[in-house]
């Protein structure tokens, strides 16, 4: 593809998001309020599994207040929460959840009955005085138990799920040296500051349902409401405000969404809900709940021959709106960023009674990377080679770009890597860190007693996954530029990088553009955020369409200036003169204001192909031996993204997705009791990150290979920072204990540290 | 429904007066009764600091307050701390000019939080701002740039 100026590209610019927000001025869900509102208050089940004998809900009835209570039988027409139409699999549909529990509860925290309430307080008053009559059921908690009953005659192993290439079977009899590792990540989550909310409102007159509060995916969760609902698309409207934090958990189409709606419609008053957080550590998605049984077959050199792992996914309650996308993106990313020749992945995809699971931050790649590069570290000791070296010679090279793998399985998709050079990121890294003196004060510390180690987690990242987005771009009489996109901002920083890019295309100050999101009125399509997307997809289409309108303004000043319009410019929202700051010139508002259509365009960017940024986390930490806490001293991160769009947003999300690895390398787990009961249902039971405890994390950002799937070159970043965490800090404790493969669970709380140091 | 109490309280150097439930907390009176929706909520137990507010001078969790236990009391929220409309507090300049939030959600705690740190320590060291801000949590930014933001702000104040 053609280059194209970035000039304004990888700049520091302040973020057009912050003026409201750092005044206290967000308008967040719970801030969102419509006259005579209701307040929806949710029965959740305390029972992991059971089947409902009754339903008492006289007494809560009442309380003066209550506008009117709800369970499964006043809804059963509604379907259950429908898996997104990219996302279907017919083998999963009956485990999708409904809407409200109907004769069993799944998981504690289910919804039973939902109230409705002139006050939120009266509603959750009279939550309590609601009384589920159960017979218990047997309750699985783990995906290692023998699989139970679903339903009557349904095995809560949904499936088995495979991904294989190559001859298996011979790389493992041809092998020099195999090792078998049993591994276990925890289960985590995203845990937005912000706590879901929804509001449902419904127009009467225009017969038009909206919910606001909406996040992450508002066109595609409009599109499962028209399916669900069976409305026109023009009657159901999605709207997106201030967004709290998403990591892939929020957004999602959950129960409470359509509660509100179908309430707000059948009650003639709009519905709000918002969740406590309490609720949200029972209900919002949870992931990254897996078992691995993996092993690795090598030369006598340490080349990999072949990788077999099978694996249990947890994945709670019901499947959700992802279908079996974790389990599958586990699969395809399991081999990383090295050769393997061969390759067979089976999944055991198993319902249990836990919260329902579904996409975290690098769904699917922060478990396989810790699970890949255990291996690695575990092969270095064995084989007795250096653990940089072992894995330097079984990188991809850039020679072998692009890099496919393709799966035996009908129906399971190839993976082509687009391009990327893995041996000079890790060259460009080791030199950065000076990592053989950083080695080397450590081996001392270590000697003079310390328990002090460094880790690696090397991993490639998939990011802006089509097929595609567009955008409006249009300037208006003022000079005024407008962006109208389908996307969608959780906090990220969106509109400044969809600014940035269209400043840079466009040729005018960003400072002057105004993004829009998230509205499904204004816009009939758009990806939304999700899955490193928003950049590469949203972002692209941002710049063909500035492109385009940049030619259109280009050849109507042409005209008006009588010029050819190969020799003119566009520089801070004016026409000029190439290179020349004098001489004839207009203003695109002047254009706008001249021009009989004004001066706007619309256009897309469609791609089949991902694009694959890579990247290296170094971790270094001390134990304490005494007490098994974990410190992490320093953490580095080294990521190539193809083109930055801005370097202070990128490194936010390189930072911020870091120490929410280390939250889930360390100290963060839901955890439950044997009879399914959550442990961790506040911030003091399940632990992110405080400032006390997290290091300043260092990032070396790369733009070595841009991709070639788009102009710019964009490949994402949101997920670039978590990725190699929970590898990279396994590997550091390792060393600083002195016991390799020490580490073979995350979190490794201080009590599982101490068992460790106990038992070696 | 319980006997309404009248409580006035001064917030920002307004002062209110307002009726509320007895087992109703500071946050949802500011929030719900004045219309300040600058706070936010983001526990309800006193754990992520969200809810910060200066209470006759002292920090607390405005969800932990009753609101009838403001009675009479000065009260300081996000919506007082720009000194003038048109002109931010330093600290508020540089969250902005350093990309110290993201979602935005925690940032108005932590601005007043910080701010109080500021008014008691004018020159915090890295270690007693961590410390300090230890009970705000942030899932965005990783934190490093709120501790950037922190300390270019104490600096610009120190020199006034």
């Amino acid at each position: 593809m053609a280059t194209q100026k970035k000039d304004l590209l990888g700049q520091r610019l302040t973020r057009l998001e912050d003026p409201p927000l750092i005044l206290g001025q967000g308008n967040y869900a719970a801030d969102i309020n419509f006259p005579n509102q209701l307040h929806m208050r949710i029965v959740r089940s305390p029972y992991a599994h059971a089947k409902i004998t009754s339903i008492d809900t006289a007494e809560a009835a009442a309380i003066s207040g209550i506008v009117k209570i709800w369970t499964s039988h006043d809804i059963a027409d509604l379907p259950p929460i429908d898996f997104r139409a990219d996302k279907s699999s017919e083998e999963l549909k009956p485990f999708r959840q409904n809407v409200l529990a109907t004769d069993r509860v799944r998981y504690v925290g289910d919804p039973v009955v939902a109230i409705f309430a002139e006050d939120p307080y009266v509603a959750e008053d009279a939550a309590d005085l609601v009384v589920i009559n159960v017979e218990q059921l047997r309750v699985i908690t783990s995906a290692d138990d023998e699989p139970g009953e679903f339903d009557v005659g349904l095995s809560s192993e949904a499936g088995l799920l495979t991904h294989t290439y190559g001859d298996v079977d011979a790389a493992f009899a041809a092998a020099d040296t195999v090792i078998e590792l049993d591994l276990r990540t925890g289960r985590h989550s995203g845990v937005p500051m912000e706590t879901r909310g929804a509001i449902g409102v419904y127009d009467a007159d225009e017969d038009i349902l909206k919910l606001y509060g909406a996040a992450k995916v508002p066109h595609r969760n409009r599109d499962t409401l028209v399916r669900m609902l069976g409305r026109d698309e023009d009657k159901i409207e999605l709207h997106e405000g201030h967004t709290g934090g998403g990591f892939g958990i929020r957004g999602e189409l959950y129960p409470e969404d359509v509660l509100v709606l179908v309430a707000a419609m059948r009650l003639g008053r709009s519905v709000k809900w918002i969740e406590d957080r309490q609720e949200h550590m029972m209900a919002a998605n949870q992931g990254r709940n897996q078992h691995h049984l993996v092993k690795i077959a090598v030369d006598k050199d340490g080349m990999i021959l072949g990788m077999e792992d099978e694996f249990f996914h947890d994945q709670g309650g019901y499947v959700r709106t992802h279908g079996a996308n974790v389990p599958n993106r586990t699969m395809c990313m399991l081999t990383g960023a090295y050769n393997v020749p061969a390759y067979r992945a089976l999944c055991h995809f198993r319902l249990t009674n836990k919260t329902p699971a579904a996409t975290y931050r690098a769904p699917g790649r922060f478990e396989s990377t810790f699970v890949r590069e255990r291996l690695m570290d575990a092969l270095a000791v064995k084989l007795g080679i250096d653990r940089i070296e072992l894995r330097r010679r079984n990188l991809i090279t850039s020679d072998q770009m692009p890099f496919s793998l393709n799966f035996d399985e009908p129906g399971v998709e190839d993976m082509e890597i687009d391009n990327g050079d893995y041996p000079q990121l890790l060259d460009k890294a080791l030199n950065w860190l000076k990592w053989d003196e950083m080695e080397a004060d450590l081996e001392r510390r270590r000697a003079a007693g310390e328990m002090v180690g460094s880790g690696i987690g090397v991993f490639v990242e998939e990011s802006g996954k089509g097929p595609s987005d567009g955008a409006r771009i249009s300037v208006d009489e003022n000079g005024d530029i407008e962006i109208l996109t389908g996307g969608a901002s959780l906090g990220q920083g969106f509109e400044t990088t969809m600014a940035q890019i269209c400043a840079n295309a466009l040729g005018v100050d960003y400072q002057r553009i105004t993004v829009i999101h998230g509205q499904t009125n204004l816009i009939p399509y758009g990806i939304g955020a999700h899955a490193a997307r928003a950049t590469v997809m949203t972002g692209s289409a941002v710049n063909v369409t500035a492109l385009t309108l940049r030619t259109k303004a280009l050849d109507l000043a042409a005209e008006m200036l009588q010029l050819p319009a190969d020799s003119l410019d566009i520089v801070d929202g004016t026409v000029i003169v190439t290179d020349k700051s004098s001489g004839p010139s207009i203003t695109l508002a002047e254009i706008a204001r001249r021009n009989e259509e004004g001066l706007a365009a619309e256009d897309f960017h469609k791609t089949k192909e991902s694009a694959f940024p890579y990247g290296i986390h170094f971790a270094v930490v001390k134990v304490d031996p005494e007490t098994g806490s974990i410190d992490v001293e320093r953490f580095m991160v080294a990521y190539d993204v193809g083109c930055m769009v801005n370097e202070m947003l990128l490194e936010g999300q390189l930072v911020g997705g870091c120490i929410q690895g280390i939250g889930g390398a360390l100290y963060e787990e839901f955890v439950y009791s044997d009879e399914g009961e959550p442990m961790a249902v506040t911030f003091a039971d399940y632990m992110i990150p405080t400032l006390d405890r997290v290091p300043t994390v260092e990032c070396m950002i790369t733009e070595d290979a841009p991709s070639p799937h788009n102009l710019l070159g964009l490949k994402g970043g949101g997920e670039g920072g978590i990725n190699g965490v929970g590898a990279a800090i396994a590997g550091a404790i390792d060393q600083a204990v002195g016991i390799p493969g020490a580490i073979t669970q995350l979190p490794v709380t201080p009590q599982r540290m101490k068992e460790i140091l106990n038992n070696s | 429904m319980t006997k309404r109490s009248h409580i006035s309280l001064s917030v920002n150097g307004d002062e209110y007066e307002t009726l509320c439930e007895p087992d109703q907390s500071l946050v949802d009176v500011l929030r719900n009764e004045l219309e300040l929706t600058g706070t936010k909520e983001g526990c309800s137990t006193g754990d992520c600091g969200a809810c910060s507010i200066r209470l006759d001078g002292d920090l607390v969790c405005s969800c932990l307050v009753l609101a009838v236990e403001a009675e009479g009391k000065e009260i300081e929220t996000i919506e007082g701390m720009a000194p003038k409309s048109d002109e931010l507090h330093p600290l508020q300049r540089h969250f902005l000019e350093i990309n110290g939030l993201q979602c935005g959600i925690c940032t108005p705690g932590i601005l007043i939080a910080a701010k109080a740190l500021l008014e008691k320590n004018s020159d915090p060291t890295e270690t007693e701002i961590r410390f300090w801000l230890a009970g705000n949590l942030c899932r965005c930014t990783g934190y490093d740039k709120i501790i950037r933001s922190v300390q270019a702000a104490a600096e610009e104040m120190r020199k006034g």
